[in-house]
């Protein structure tokens, strides 16, 4: 229970420090915007029904590459100051730290969707409040930002962080990415809910292994 | 010096070296002259005896990266990471030769040169993380930093093929899919060719595992001499 | 002979234990022996031995890359020894880290501050992970002893490097640590400054410290310290009680034993 305190703080003092300066976030936000813009132009985007072909894939790819944004600034910011030498001095298990982390990019992801989402309703005329599609977007984002944090402590130490986190983490995402794409499709479809249980379930598995992954081996991760 | 290294015996070397290249002229006989033609697909078929030991070493590769960074995180000595870093290398080339192999294979097999097949693009994607665990042991300087985090990663990827290949498989359900292995009739000379295409292929990649180990060796003894000197 | 005594039960005891006299039988605070650690071939450490009495300040003097850092990181459970053993406030820095964690207090060159929170929160924030009981009281008393009473609620990235430098020691030393590691501490601080990373290791605010230092200043150094230590590519070549030091003739045995090992 020590732990799940100290993780807190750690959520707490993230939370903070972005309050005051709302950096990620906004880029995240932004991004996500800018990606739907993009693809409009891309795709030619239109109001009709046969939005819902690409509709799916261009929330995905926006929630994602937004993510990735998010997740790269995680780390940088502990690093900046040896902040993070000094959360490793603290008497705190790391997977506390791990626990902390991921809880923080979370819930700055699920921020940074909860504003995306209406400007996706709009612009692409879909219903977006549905429990089934929040279920989903919660199932892939818990799943994103469990693996990106691990990733995101892992390219910190590299030569080229920013570049090296989407290297890394888009191939081991790709189940996340395929899964949510065709639930939110089969939602934006209609199609009954029980169409979409072996995706969600799928979600939820690859949420528990690689929570617990996550949660084994960042220490070694983070260790001098 | 015993406890640093994996399989650095000269007599090995060799006796493995002759074995795979035994293995492989046997292959070549067996793949070109001794299997028949397949009845539907005719000369093109035997492709199939390189594409498959291809991804087999690919896959055996990568399992040897998953265990060796769970020993170096265990024992924290060098040589387990030396024989990840050995395996990833070989298993990205043959990765790399299986994806061209089956798409050389696919073109005349499927009339087109790539398919969202879920073994061909499971493939693909093992084939991107192996690359970007390659990319990550480049990006860190520090030695027994790269090798644990690089650790870490081989562990994570590795968890991550069988889920992958089974969202693939469900993704692809919605459209037939078009082409299974197991469709291809084999006749018990066929089997007999696979076999003997797989056995030398597992040989050569051994043969290959200790040549890149001993090289990194050298290149650790090198270094070492290099600060002595300095 | 020289095993340390069992751990203790309070970090108090530990550090007023050998306030009235040192001798063979008092607690050793940090208990260093065979140590050593490589970054792949290069050899960083090549067998530390290094025992610190309770409440004795030793100085490690050395030029750079001589493996100051890394010893500190070593004894501050942040990197691991690739052979050898450590006890530090009784405890062992690879099996019982987190214990050693909660009695050492770490400064060194990088603040380990958020800019983007209070001087206040920044100090809060550690002492949280910590556990200090009666946080707001040790946080003005420390504000107090480092003068930043009055910037208490300034955001850390607004305040100047000396300025950050004081809050950083306010940090190390929220828990009130019976040890502390300082890994050239004394870059960046201004003259006030220095004179308060000083006091707080004299123990101003409360316990009696160990204190364990590097730095390349020789007069700094000496200045602080009961013992000196000088470290030279791996290995300590010298150690001296400071009573016995005579500056310029140290400087001279210093720049010499430096030399002869390049």
């Amino acid at each position: 229970m020590d732990g799940v305190k100290k993780a807190l703080w750690i959520v707490w003092k993230d939370v903070v420090c972005e309050l005051r300066t709302k950096e990620t976030l906004s880029s995240m936000f932004v991004f996500a915007l800018l990606a739907i813009v993009i693809f409009n132009f891309a795709f030619q985007l239109r109001g009709d029904e046969r939005v819902g072909l690409i509709a799916p894939g261009v929330l995905w790819v926006a929630f994602t590459f937004a993510g990735v944004l998010g997740l790269n600034r995680s780390f940088i910011k502990e690093k900046d100051h040896g902040c993070l030498e000094g959360l490793m001095l603290c008497p705190v298990d790391r997977s506390a730290i791990y626990a902390g982390k991921a809880l923080g990019n979370l819930a700055f992801m699920l921020l940074m969707e909860a504003i995306a989402l209406p400007m996706f309703a709009v612009f692409f005329n879909l219903p977006v409040l549905m429990p089934s599609l929040l279920l989903v977007i919660l199932l892939g984002t818990v799943g994103f930002a469990g693996v990106g944090t691990l990733f995101s402590a892992i390219s910190v130490n590299t030569k080229a962080r920013e570049v090296m986190l989407p290297i890394l983490f888009f191939p081991v995402l790709i189940p996340i990415v395929i899964a949510a794409v065709k639930s939110t499709a089969q939602i934006f479809d209609g199609v009954s809910f029980d169409q979409s249980m072996p995706w969600i379930n799928l979600m939820l598995a690859f949420d528990v292994i690689f929570l617990v992954v996550s949660f084994l081996s960042f220490e070694y991760v983070v260790e001098g | 010096m015993n406890r640093t290294r994996f399989l650095d015996s000269s007599r090995l070397t060799s006796a493995l070296f002759w074995l795979s290249l035994v293995g492989i002229v046997t292959g070549l006989y067996a793949a070109f002259i001794y299997a028949p033609n397949e009845k539907t697909m005719g000369v093109v078929y035997r492709i199939f005896y390189f594409h498959v030991p291809s991804a087999w070493v690919a896959f055996l590769s990568f399992l040897v990266v998953f265990v060796g960074g769970i020993m170096y995180l265990r024992t924290r000595e060098r040589r387990w990471d030396t024989l990840a870093l050995s395996s990833a290398e070989i298993g990205v080339v043959f990765c790399a030769i299986a994806l061209i192999t089956g798409s050389i294979w696919g073109k005349p097999a499927w009339g087109t040169w790539w398919t969202w097949e879920p073994r061909l693009t499971t493939t693909l994607v093992l084939w991107l993380i192996y690359a970007a665990y390659l990319m990550l042991r480049r990006m860190i300087e520090e030695e027994s930093q790269r090798a644990r985090v690089a650790a870490v990663f081989g562990i994570v990827g590795f968890v991550d093929v069988p889920i992958v290949f089974m969202s693939i498989r469900w993704w692809r359900t919605v459209h037939p899919i078009v082409f299974t292995i197991d469709e291809i009739r084999i006749a018990p000379s066929m089997l007999a060719a696979l076999l003997i295409a797989l056995v030398a292929f597992t040989l050569f990649y051994l043969y290959l595992l200790i040549q890149r180990i001993s090289l990194e060796n050298v290149g650790h003894e090198l270094e070492a001499l290099k600060q002595r000197v300095a | 002979m020289l095993q340390a005594v069992g751990p203790s039960k309070s970090p108090a005891v530990e550090s007023t234990a050998t306030e009235t006299g040192i001798g063979d039988t008092a607690d050793l605070a940090v208990e260093v022996s065979g140590v050593t650690k490589d970054y792949g071939s290069h050899a960083v450490l090549k067998g530390i031995r290094l025992q610190v009495k309770a409440g004795e300040k030793v100085t490690i003097v050395g030029p750079n890359g001589a493996g100051k850092t890394t010893l500190l990181k070593i004894l501050a459970t942040i990197s691991r020894p690739l052979a050898g053993t450590a006890r530090v406030a009784g405890f062992d820095i690879t099996r019982e880290a987190v214990e050693v964690r909660r009695r050492i207090g770490v400064i060194s060159h990088q603040p380990y501050l958020y800019d983007d929170l209070t001087v206040e929160e920044n100090v809060k924030f550690y002492g949280k992970m910590y556990d200090v009981p009666d946080l707001e009281e040790r946080v003005r008393l420390l504000a107090g002893k480092l003068g930043l009473l009055h910037r208490l609620h300034d955001q850390v990235g607004t305040l100047s490097r000396g300025l950050q430098q004081r809050v950083s020691i306010a940090r190390a030393a929220v828990h009130d640590p019976p040890v502390m590691l300082l890994d050239e501490p004394d870059t960046g601080l201004d003259q006030q400054a220095a004179g308060m990373l000083r006091a707080v290791i004299e123990g101003v605010d409360g316990g009696r410290r160990t204190v364990i230092m590097t730095t390349h200043n020789l007069e700094l150094g000496l200045s602080v310290c009961d013992r000196i230590a000088v470290l030279v590519n791996g290995r300590i070549v010298h150690t001296e009680e400071r009573s016995s030091v005579v500056l310029e003739g140290f400087r001279e045995l210093y720049y010499r034993l430096t030399e002869v090992q390049r």
